[in-house]
């Protein structure tokens, strides 16, 4: 274990205790975490367990989830600026998540929910690599996201607009801008099983990109198999990206700030970058769950705002260095 | 003429009811384009008085009357499709379609507006307003008489009064001073919503909520097509909080206008309430 | 033995016949220097004997699995690409992976491997240097020393010399003839033909897509062999320091 390991470990175990006792609900400390685990019929433990300990094993899950699939896909196209949020793919995911809830095949399938939103964020990553090229340049990919993004914000409005339910036209914030507001335990089983899955997906590729430092064609010479990485990429990056979405709604900028902050610390091997940037994400995300909480306890802030808040500035950043390096 | 019904509408709207109308005053041809004022008019309008309603009032899920409403033509609050029918009197909300409303009176059309009612008091007065309005004063009396009457038969000897949850989408309730809130305590039930110092709308976090611990929880019944704000009313606390115990879901359109519908909506919310009281003693009884 | 076979190889792209007819093999122990000039398919041969493009005909390394291709030839791309700001140490472990299996770290064998390729290299002092900050000279003996690093009977190099400096490009081509001379071969394509003469111990000819001539320097490099497929006339000599080859003009 080094010490970085150890470090982003103890951040994050900090950080998902801390969103377990913030609430509005004036629970002391010992007193909730006595709830949580000693159980019991009174309404602490309903608050605790039904409450509390979904929203923050979906932060620690969805954080993790969209920090490793920043780092894989920027480790793919070696380029700082590529996050799931901003080339469209947790966009193209919303879109999924939403056509099978207003299509009924979230209520009628299992797993229907999340396996939408995958296929959903599938064509998003396809189409993002398809258009920004195999090294994809910083202006083709962001130009590639910024069109799937509109294109896919679009669709999930028109979906919403044109359901039969009231409410769901006033959700295109949510699914635009995320939130783990008031999910429960059933959303973290629909998430868990595939975002474990890409996870461990993504997890196999260390090696592969570390190779692609040195470019595509040495990585292959090296005994890289570059067609099975890109299809363990997309498939790994659309079913965490999916599931994350899915339950949470799109969330950006966690998968460009982590990966940028902890690549120094990793030496820049975008293989140890990952499991590093999973930590990273979760530390983020629960974070920002717990700032919303914070600042505005009464109002459904969208954790989208925060880290927005955070990775814009740097996001600007990046492109200005980008612009001095010549793209 | 334009300045002579000009008149009667400020007069109207700065006395807040209506003034009463002449003989020959007396509208012929009414089109409401407001939920709540389809009602009010088509419980007291004459026979051919009133000639459109709004499309809400065909909505089951909004309006109490919709089997009523079904021989009305249906307007969509268009200030062009309104002005077509020729109206001498529109009847429209307080704050929706002000474009029309603006419209329509700059076309020298006579337009009364109705705030929303948020006390069951004052759904006598919407009645006795309309009545005016439409030259039904009699009929309008002896509903409200009615209504009275009925009103009273719920309030007699309520107690213990059992704490009730009002929850609707996005973890949303409403609070005293509100048409449900009054409902509530009309029904005997003791709104929660009061205890946590909401006066009028507001959001209980589901944290809230559960350690509140409301004897009951009704919900409002969720749209058909699904929606995250409506998730709420499935998630396992609300579950937990109404499992084992008597619940209820609300039927909106007994809750959502002034009119004497309200008093099925306290009705409902009666039984619920001897629910609950017949259920706390069967506990009581078991220990 | 041989450590590489092609046999009737060709390449075909959008119906162009980019390389054609090409038969070799490449024995333990030769500096092979691959010349021609622009577009004569230098790069295409290499790629396409290594299976990294399409091809017709054999080439015993393309029929290889992606891993034991891996331990037979080192393979250095024209594109000296380092993406990311890694350290020298780091950039030449990344020659170990065909030798690493499944989840297995470098072990002290491996660093051995990079410690040697390091000091042949003569970069011992840069080990902790960003690979991202140093200049273009040295980042190519930096991407040299990771293809050395994985320790593989065959080297292919494309242009490792350009932009370095004299001292440096004569050095490079010294260490890949040092290797040959262990029994290992290079195969390095160049434009400098005056290092290739000196160096090299035999010489491929392409032009257009076609092996033009093959065998050592001194029987490839003839007057006449240089202005039909360079178009330049050159200064050529042997003497006791090996062949000089200095061009003099472009032909009219």
């Amino acid at each position: 274990m080094s010490r970085l390991a150890l470090g982003l470990s103890a951040l994050v175990a900090t950080l998902f205790l801390a969103a377990l006792v913030v609430g509005p609900a004036p629970l002391g400390i010992w007193h909730g975490l006595q709830a949580l685990i000693a159980g019991g019929n009174g309404p602490e433990v309903l608050v605790m367990r039904e409450i509390r300990l979904p929203r923050a094993l979906l932060g620690l899950m969805i954080g993790g989830a969209l920090g490793l699939a920043g780092a894989a896909m920027q480790g793919y196209l070696r380029n700082p600026l590529a996050d799931p949020g901003l080339i469209g793919v947790s966009g193209s995911a919303a879109l999924g998540a939403v056509l099978a809830l207003q299509t009924g095949l979230a209520a009628t399938v299992a797993l229907g929910l999340p396996l939408a939103a995958l296929a959903g964020a599938l064509l998003g990553v396809g189409l993002v690599l398809a258009l920004a090229g195999p090294r994809g340049s910083s202006l083709t990919l962001i130009l590639a996201g910024i069109a799937i993004s509109a294109l896919a914000a679009a669709l999930t409005s028109l979906v919403l607009n044109l359901s039969p339910n009231p409410f769901a036209a006033n959700e295109i914030v949510f699914w635009m801008m995320g939130s783990l507001a008031d999910r429960s335990m059933t959303h973290v089983a629909i998430a868990a099983p595939l975002i474990l899955l890409g996870g461990v997906m993504l997890g196999s590729l260390a090696r592969g990109l570390d190779a692609l430092t040195l470019g595509e064609d040495a990585a292959e010479a090296m005994g890289v198999n570059l067609t099975r990485l890109r299809l363990v990429l997309i498939f790994g990056t659309a079913a965490v990206v999916g599931a994350a979405t899915a339950v949470a709604g799109a969330i950006g900028f966690v998968g460009l700030v982590v990966p940028h902050l902890l690549r120094p610390l990793v030496g820049a091997q975008p293989g140890r970058l990952l499991w590093a940037s999973a930590f990273g994400g979760a530390a983020m995300l629960l974070a920002a769950d717990i700032a919303v909480r914070v600042i505005l306890p009464a109002r459904d802030l969208k954790l989208g705002v925060v880290t927005a808040l955070v990775g814009a500035p740097l996001f600007l950043h990046l492109i200005y260095r980008t612009r001095q390096e010549g793209l | 003429m334009l300045a002579a019904k000009a008149g009667i509408t400020a007069i109207g709207l700065l006395a807040g009811t209506a003034q009463p109308a002449l003989a020959q005053d007396v509208p012929r041809r009414v089109v409401s384009m407001n939920l709540c004022t389809d009602q009010l008019a088509m419980l007291l309008a004459d026979k051919g008085q009133l000639i459109s309603v709004s499309d809400l009032a065909h909505d089951p899920r909004s309006s109490a009357m919709v089997a009523e409403a079904a021989a009305y033509p249906v307007n969509n609050g268009l200030a062009e499709e309104i002005y077509l029918m020729q109206p001498d009197l529109v009847l429209a909300g307080r704050y929706s379609q002000l474009a029309t409303v603006d419209m329509l009176r700059r076309l020298g059309i006579r337009v009364e507006q109705f705030d929303p009612a948020t006390s069951l008091d004052q759904v006598t007065e919407r009645m006795t307003r309309m009545g005016a309005l439409l030259g039904r004063e009699d009929i309008a009396a002896d509903q409200i008489t009615r209504f009275d009457q009925r009103l009273a038969s719920f309030r007699d000897g309520i107690a213990p009064r059992p704490r009730a949850a009002l929850y609707f989408a996005n973890g949303y309730t409403s609070g005293d001073q509100t048409l449900a809130g009054d409902i509530l305590t009309a029904a005997g039930l003791i709104n929660i919503a009061a205890e946590l110092g909401l006066v009028s709308g507001g959001v209980i976090p589901l944290e809230t909520l559960a350690m509140a611990e409301p004897d009951t929880v009704v919900t409002g019944q969720p749209y058909p097509g699904a929606s995250r704000s409506e998730e709420i009313l499935s998630h396992p606390v609300v579950g937990a909080l109404q499992a084992g115990r008597p619940s209820t879901s609300m039927n909106a359109q007994d809750w959502l206008c002034g009119t004497p519908y309200v008093l099925r909506a306290i009705g409902q919310m009666a039984e619920l309430r001897r629910d609950v009281q017949a259920d706390r003693e069967r506990q009581q009884a078991r220990k | 033995m041989t450590l590489l076979t092609l046999k009737d190889f060709a390449v075909t792209r959008r119906g162009r016949d980019i390389l054609r007819n090409v038969s070799l093999s490449v024995c333990p122990g030769e500096l092979v220097g691959i010349i021609g000039p622009n577009g004569a398919g230098k790069t295409t041969l290499m790629r396409a004997a290594l299976g990294l493009i399409d091809h017709n005909g054999q080439s015993t390394l393309a029929a290889l699995s992606a891993r034991e291709r891996g331990r037979a030839v080192a393979w250095m791309p024209q594109q000296r690409e380092i993406a990311w700001p890694v350290n020298v140490q780091t950039l030449v472990t990344l020659g170990r992976t065909p030798h690493l299996g499944t989840g297995q770290r470098p072990s002290a064998a491996d660093q051995a491997a990079v410690d040697r390729a390091l000091e042949r290299m003569d970069l011992q002092s840069f080990r902790d240097r960003t690979a991202t900050r140093l200049s273009g000279g040295e980042q190519a003996r930096v991407l040299i020393a990771r293809a050395l690093a994985q320790e593989t009977p065959l080297l292919m190099t494309d242009e490792p010399i350009a932009g370095l400096d004299p001292a440096h490009q004569i050095a490079t081509m010294k260490i890949f003839g040092a290797l040959a001379a262990e029994g290992k071969s290079v195969m390095v394509s160049l434009h400098d033909l005056g290092l290739a003469a000196r160096h090299c111990t035999r010489l491929i000819v392409l032009d257009q897509g076609g092996l033009v001539a093959d065998g050592p320097p001194q029987d490839v490099l003839t007057a006449e062999r240089v202005r039909v497929t360079f178009g330049i006339n050159a200064f050529l000599q042997n003497t006791p320091e090996g062949l000089i080859f200095q061009p003099l003009d472009v032909v009219a």
